[in-house]
């Protein structure tokens, strides 16, 4: 009967994976023409393939790039087998994934000139103990994303680890159906951002010693807006201070130093049972987009945002923006742990913690016109619910 | 007349050995099997494009043409030739793209050199296979007497007509793709009516192998005499040829929400005050990608102007930078009114 029990659930699985039966392992290693062997096995891949990258340290000239559907790109871990951008002398990210249900794990990415690992259009990724860093920290001439989905549907970013991106550790763009989880994300300017996108989950994350920790942020004038239904939650969002390095002209650049959680328009965004722990300016902060912009689908302003069972530590103590010192000089010496613009709409505060309100009336308005306030508790207008996310049945079974 | 139609040329010479009988070797005929099969083959020559082992003197079928305005890949000198297998014809579709049958082929050689010091350096081939087209390159050996298969590209030392030395990117069939694309598709990108010159598209419809010379054909600038041509065309054209492959609703960069289509009218599409959404250091501080008047704040004339990765655009293809086109690009926003969005 014991055998029984576990051969039954065996061949659900044999069943429900779609992969040929004859799925074959391309084992590359590194060492002399790293760069061709490994990209050729990325061309000549199957559906179902695997390509091992064995342990050491592959030298790269040239971005790589997958668009075989279904093949898993595995490494000996992600201290173990790197893949070296220092030298890289084309292309605009190190890894390029363009095709669906692909799974990146156990591998690391180096010193990619531009971004570190892009997936476009990629649906059903699953980016899994992946390390993307620069190695020499924060610097403004870093690449600008580590791990970068955009434009797809059914995303998992997990156990990954990035340090030192000029823009965005991961970055998750104009995309649903996302979970980014118990991560590490380290000296960016962002640590997770999820910008134009919808029902995601970032949680259990640890934020720290970037410029802002999560970022939930929604632009106009993409192919995709109306980013929402994000859930915010069981994230450690410490120390999250370091000057901003982002190159000027980037939205990033404009996040102060020591933001915990910043939310800029979107609608349907709840905050909860994070750790938010010495970040100097504020904890969480909620902002309209200020710039110009022609596009009517946009709505500039935070809307429905929800926080709640959040454990606040020190902040708050030298915002890093125009007239912040004063700010804090005169309530005490450091701001409250959330922060408005005024511009949002239907907050919902369920924790207990004062709100500092800039009290601006219209979406643009200049900062030097702020009449600084603690928001007064309001009724709550309308309750907020979040839509967990679920993603398609057999897409975490790939793992196993 | 330099664009020529050596179409019915070649079909003569064919005919003349086949009557010739044995006097002369047998004509290469291109291998469409192969062409229209699933595999990949191993060299250029089995392909039967060309009747000279070297890459020269087209098969019947194999016609040549040039583009108004060209792609730049580091100054390099381009071969340009389509496939039509027998009795098959192009079918135009308005100023776009034109509608290749399957079983056609487009054919092009990146070369340095001049005249008997020309070296073939690489031949690129798209295939238009029954399940779509299929991006391959051939990379040429030092003796020019084959071209091999190169899936994974190459990176190879090349001197320059003015001598300075690069390393030349060879692309691999998947960054063939990156620019080759649309919504995830491979489609040719360069033969669009209005980039292709009339005499030639009439050559074509003359000899049956086009439908028709459709309106708003042969409406991009001539790149190379373009002193005195309109400012705006010249760049809009460049604009299309070198980047709206990727930067364009469903191409490669179609998230950046930049359009540089020769067809793309609305002012914040074409970068005009546009913010950068995922440029990272390729903003180099600057805020907009085209500031009107303002060439030195343009992220736009920053990325084109420079030869570095995660800087460079375009991102693949390009190891120098086009100091023509930037300057023609320059002018354009330069001439821009700043209180205006004139385009």
């Amino acid at each position: 009967m014991i055998r029984l029990t576990v051969a039954a659930p065996l061949c659900a699985l044999a069943l429900a994976n779609t992969a040929p039966v004859l799925a074959e392992t391309h084992t590359v290693a590194p060492g002399q023409g790293a760069q061709e062997r490994l990209q050729e096995a990325l061309i000549l891949a199957q559906p179902g393939d695997e390509v091992l990258l064995e342990a050491g340290r592959y030298m790269l000239t040239d971005g790589l790039s997958l668009d075989v559907d279904g093949v898993t790109v595995r490494g000996a871990g992600a201290d173990e087998s790197v893949l070296d951008f220092t030298g890289q002398q084309g292309s605009g990210e190190g890894l390029l994934v363009t095709s669906d249900d692909v799974t990146l794990r156990d591998f690391a990415v180096e010193n990619a000139k531009g971004d570190g690992i892009k997936s476009k259009g990629a649906d059903r990724i699953i980016y899994h103990a992946i390390r993307v860093e620069w190695t020499n920290g924060p610097d403004a001439n870093n690449g600008a994303y580590g791990i970068y989905p955009v434009e797809a549907s059914d995303i998992l970013v997990q156990d990954s680890y990035v340090r030192g991106a000029s823009d965005a550790g991961i970055y998750v763009g104009q995309s649903e159906n996302i979970i980014v989880r118990r991560n590490r994300v380290v000296e960016n300017v962002a640590g997770i951002e999820i910008e134009n996108s919808n029902n995601a989950e970032v949680t259990e994350n640890l934020a720290t010693r970037n410029t802002g920790g999560i970022l939930v942020f929604d632009l106009p004038g993409l192919p995709k807006v109306g980013g929402g239904n994000v859930l915010v939650a069981r994230n450690a969002v410490i120390d999250n201070n370091t000057d901003n390095f982002a190159p000027e002209g980037n939205i990033v650049a404009s996040v102060p130093a020591g933001t915990g959680v910043m939310v800029m328009a979107n609608k349907g965004v709840h905050i909860s049972e994070n750790a938010l722990v010495n970040n100097s300016t504020s904890h969480v902060m909620m902002i309209a987009y200020t710039q110009e912009y022609n596009d009517d689908r946009y709505e500039p302003r935070p809307v429905d945002v929800v926080i709640s069972n959040n454990i606040y530590g020190t902040g708050g103590y030298a915002p890093d923006f125009a007239g912040g010192d004063m700010i804090a000089a005169a309530m005490g010496g450091a701001l409250p742990p959330v922060l408005t613009d005024g511009l949002h709409s239907n907050f919902v505060k369920l924790d207990t913690v004062p709100v500092v309100s800039l009290g601006l009336k219209t979406v643009g308005q200049p900062f030097a016109e702020a009449q600084p306030q603690i928001l007064a508790p309001v009724p709550i207008v309308t309750e907020v619910k979040f839509t967990p996310v679920a993603l398609p049945d057999g897409m975490e079974a790939r793992l196993q | 007349m330099r664009h020529s139609v050596v179409l019915l040329a070649a079909s003569a010479l064919a005919f003349g050995g086949a009557i010739a009988g044995g006097a002369v070797p047998p004509p290469v005929v291109v291998n469409d099997a192969l062409l229209l099969g699933d595999s990949m083959p191993r060299t250029l020559e089995e392909f039967g494009f060309f009747r000279k082992r070297n890459g020269t003197d087209p098969a019947p079928g194999v016609v040549p043409y040039e583009l108004n305005t060209p792609l730049y890949s580091d100054g390099a000198d381009k071969l340009r030739y389509i496939y039509l297998p027998d009795g098959e014809q192009l079918v135009a579709v308005g100023d776009g793209l034109l509608q290749f049958p399957v079983g056609s082929a487009i054919i092009k050689t990146f070369a340095f050199g001049e005249g008997a010091n020309q070296r073939f350096i690489e031949t690129r081939v798209l295939l238009h296979r029954p399940d779509g087209w299929l991006a391959l390159p051939y990379r040429w050996n030092d003796e020019q007497t084959e071209a091999r298969l190169a899936l994974a590209g190459a990176r190879l030392p090349i001197t320059r007509p003015d001598g300075s030395e690069i390393s030349y990117r060879v692309p691999n069939k998947n960054q063939c793709k990156t620019c080759h694309s649309m919504d995830g598709e491979v489609i040719p990108i360069g033969p669009k009516a209005r980039n292709l010159s009339k005499e030639w598209l009439a050559q074509m419809v003359e000899a049956g192998r086009l439908s028709e010379v459709p309106a708003g054909s042969d409406s991009m600038p001539d790149w190379a005499v373009r002193e005195g041509a309109d400012t705006a065309a010249l760049a809009r054209a460049y604009l299309d040829v070198n980047c709206a492959h990727c930067h364009q609703p469903g191409g490669g960069a179609s998230n950046s929400g930049l359009d540089l289509r020769w067809e793309q009218d609305e002012p914040h599409a074409l970068g005009i005050r546009k913010p950068p959404v995922a440029a990272g250091r390729g903003a180099g501080g600057h805020k907009v990608s085209i500031a009107p008047g303002d060439p030195d704040a343009s992220i736009l004339v920053y990325r084109m102007d420079s030869a570095e990765p995660g800087i460079a655009m375009p991102e693949l293809g390009k190891s120098t930078v086009d100091e023509e086109g930037v300057a023609v690009v320059r002018k354009w926003i330069a001439e821009m009114k700043q209180g205006n969005d004139a385009t």
